[in-house]
């Protein structure tokens, strides 16, 4: 039943360790996703989920272990070296500015400039990323009834979706989101899983946490079980069941060599 | 399989009319304060108040203040905090008046020329700067509180500038600076201390409200570890913002040299204060994220309006600390008021 995937990998994580002072959050945690996959990331409350994705979107350093993207080794010292091999990631706790607008929040960390002299001493081009943060926003589906408000005063489902926009728009290789439906609607939950399947068509791999397994069966092609900073088994979706998914969480079901 | 396709609507979302941003901004109640304030004192004082020379005083007190504030407004808005710029002023001031000594003949900088005056200048820049970098450096490398650092520094730098003058005044300051930038005006009526206020306030203002830099100084005040996941460099970004408070407070010691022509050495004690409570009235949040200089610049002129009235009235000045710090609790009060409501998380 393990689910070796076949073809060339796009980013695999081996054997990575990281240590919170005492608390070990991954003891020797391997990840894969190849291209053009969606890959479901699932495990208990504590299971070290959140940690894997922020070592590897290089907001964290993972203690030893090695990444590697496109088969060679990376150093994700920083969010910023993630993001050149084209990998965003939406955080759990969303990681937005709450006082700056949905435009200013897209466009964090890579402000659109002036043309000429005003933009070579750094003033922005406010007017052009709003009008593109107002298109990408319509395209994603992300309803605002007002694009100049805080991001503070929306709703945590739109922030949720702001935050989402601002990961699919900017990646190339692979998205990372942390929970991204947790405080949505039915509607906008289903407009996030319609983004990942558009975004997987587009060719960029997505790895999708999520603690609700009808949404994991219904989305994913692949998903691989973290418990205790381990992973311990893998699953084509097509050939799994909701048991062998909530048995492997809990550790009632044991997979030769998923780790 | 994706047989659920939801269609997107294609309700664009609205920008908000320009009326309605004015009239749901902070700055534009505080704003109204201070012009009801002048025209009060006008009416009350139709003679005293509102005449050219009183505006004028009004303007030139204000502008070391005003210069302060710009830097304290960037500090405060990434969530920071800089109790020390008055000492740095006069760390600053002292520097500055000390190399001028230094290079004029029998130490006496009375009748200095302005190859004097710039290095005076630089060396009170210097001055300013390396504090406000040692406050960035213990601030964002050592991440101790900014409080915590810069109130070190308010003791430290006036400790220093005691050290150096053995607590006594310097009192030679060039003549040539005092007519010029001290009194001096430009365009007739403009006080040449006020142009300077006013070129630092702009460039200020303009480096917050429409640069990456300015963004940026938002952006890490709001969620700093969101700044750093977006890649900005939060650490090199808090260094800088110290430092050009620094440098600020810095030209702000050279300023009151000019004005006052001695070193002012037990006249800045609660500049911090006053430059803190021009920032937050003028609607600058202390949570940060949340500030504009427009704002800063109608805080500055709030005490300044109110003290000048005071006195034309004959009114104790004394109320006017007592009339500042209501009006600066009101404010910080409304500021959490409409925190609370717009947090919805
Ligand atoms: N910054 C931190 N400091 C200390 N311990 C941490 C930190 N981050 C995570 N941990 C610990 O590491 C372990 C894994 O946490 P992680 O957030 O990765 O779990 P998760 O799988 O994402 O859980 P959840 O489904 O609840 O989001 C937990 O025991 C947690 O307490
Ligand atoms: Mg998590």
């Amino acid at each position: 039943m393990s689910a070796e995937p076949a073809g060339p990998s796009l980013l695999e994580a081996r054997d990575l360790v990281k240590h919170y002072g005492g608390v070990e959050a991954l003891r020797g945690a391997s990840f894969e996703v190849r291209h053009g996959e969606v890959v479901a990331l699932i495990g208990d409350n504590g299971a070290g989920k959140s940690t894997l994705v922020k070592c590897l979107s290089g907001a964290e350093q993972a203690d030893s272990g090695e990444v590697l993207i496109d088969g060679r080794p990376v150093t994700l010292d920083s969010p910023t070296a993630a993001r050149r091999h084209g990998v965003e990631t939406v955080y759990q706790d969303l990681a937005v500015a709450p006082d700056l607008d949905p435009a200013a929040n897209l466009f964090l960390g890579r402000e659109l400039f002036r043309t000429g002299l005003l933009g070579r001493l750094g003033m922005l081009d406010k007017a052009e990323m709003r009008r593109r943060a107002a298109s990408e926003f319509a395209r994603l589906g992300v309803q605002l009834q007002n694009i100049d408000v805080p991001i503070r005063s929306l709703s945590g489902g739109q922030r949720q979706s702001v935050a989402v926009a601002r990961s699919v728009v900017w990646a190339s290789k692979v998205v990372f989101m942390d929970e991204p439906t947790a405080a949505l609607g039915v509607v906008q939950r289903e407009r996030v899983l319609d983004v990942i399947r558009r975004v997987r068509d587009s060719g960029v791999a997505v790895v999708l946490i999520s603690h609700n397994m009808p949404e994991v069966l219904a989305v994913s092609d692949r998903v691989e079980v973290l418990r205790l900073g381990r992973r311990v088994a893998r699953f084509r979706t097509a050939e799994a069941t909701l048991e062998d998914l909530v048995g492997a969480m809990t550790g009632a079901l044991h997979q030769e060599g998923a780790a | 399989m994706s047989t659920s396709t939801v269609e997107a609507p294609a309700t664009r979302p609205e920008r908000t009319g320009f009326g309605r941003r004015l009239v749901s901004a902070n700055t534009f109640w505080i704003g109204l304060v201070l012009v009801g304030l002048y025209l009060g004192f006008s009416v009350l004082a139709p003679s005293a108040f509102p005449t050219l020379f009183n505006f004028q005083t009004l303007l030139i007190e204000a502008s070391v203040l005003l210069v302060l504030s710009v830097g304290m407004t960037f500090v405060i808005i990434t969530s920071g905090i800089d109790l020390s710029v008055g000492s740095v002023l006069v760390f600053a001031g002292v520097v500055g008046a000390k190399a001028m000594e230094a290079l004029s003949p029998g130490h006496d900088a009375t009748s200095a020329g302005w190859g004097v005056i710039a290095v005076g200048l630089v060396a009170a820049l210097t001055g300013g700067a390396v504090w406000g970098l040692a406050n960035g450096l213990l601030i964002a490398r050592a991440k101790i509180p900014p409080l915590i650092v810069t109130l070190g520094s308010f003791g430290a730098a006036l400790g220093v500038a005691e050290l150096v003058t053995a607590g006594v005044d310097v009192r030679t300051v060039p003549q040539a600076l005092r007519r010029t930038l001290g009194y001096g005006t430009s365009f007739v009526v403009v006080p040449n201390l006020v142009l300077v206020a006013v070129v630092v306030t702009v460039l200020g203002g303009w480096l917050l409200h429409t640069t990456r830099f300015g963004r940026y100084t938002y952006a890490v005040g709001s969620n700093a570890e969101a700044a750093r996941r977006s890649g900005i460099g939060v650490t090199r970004h808090l260094v800088l913002v110290y430092l050009i408070t620094g440098l600020l407070a810095g030209l702000g010691g050279f300023m009151s040299l000019a004005y006052y022509g001695t070193t002012t050495i037990s006249g800045h004690s609660t500049d911090n204060l006053n430059v803190i409570a021009a920032v937050v009235l003028g609607g600058t949040s202390l949570f940060g994220g949340v500030g504009s200089m427009l704002g800063s610049v109608i805080g500055v002129f709030i005490p300044a309006v109110l003290t000048k009235g005071f006195v034309i009235l004959g009114v104790q000045p004394f109320w006017q600390p007592v009339a500042v710090s209501a009006v600066l609790v009101a404010a910080v009060w409304f500021d959490q008021r409409r925190r609370r409501t717009q947090d919805r998380r």
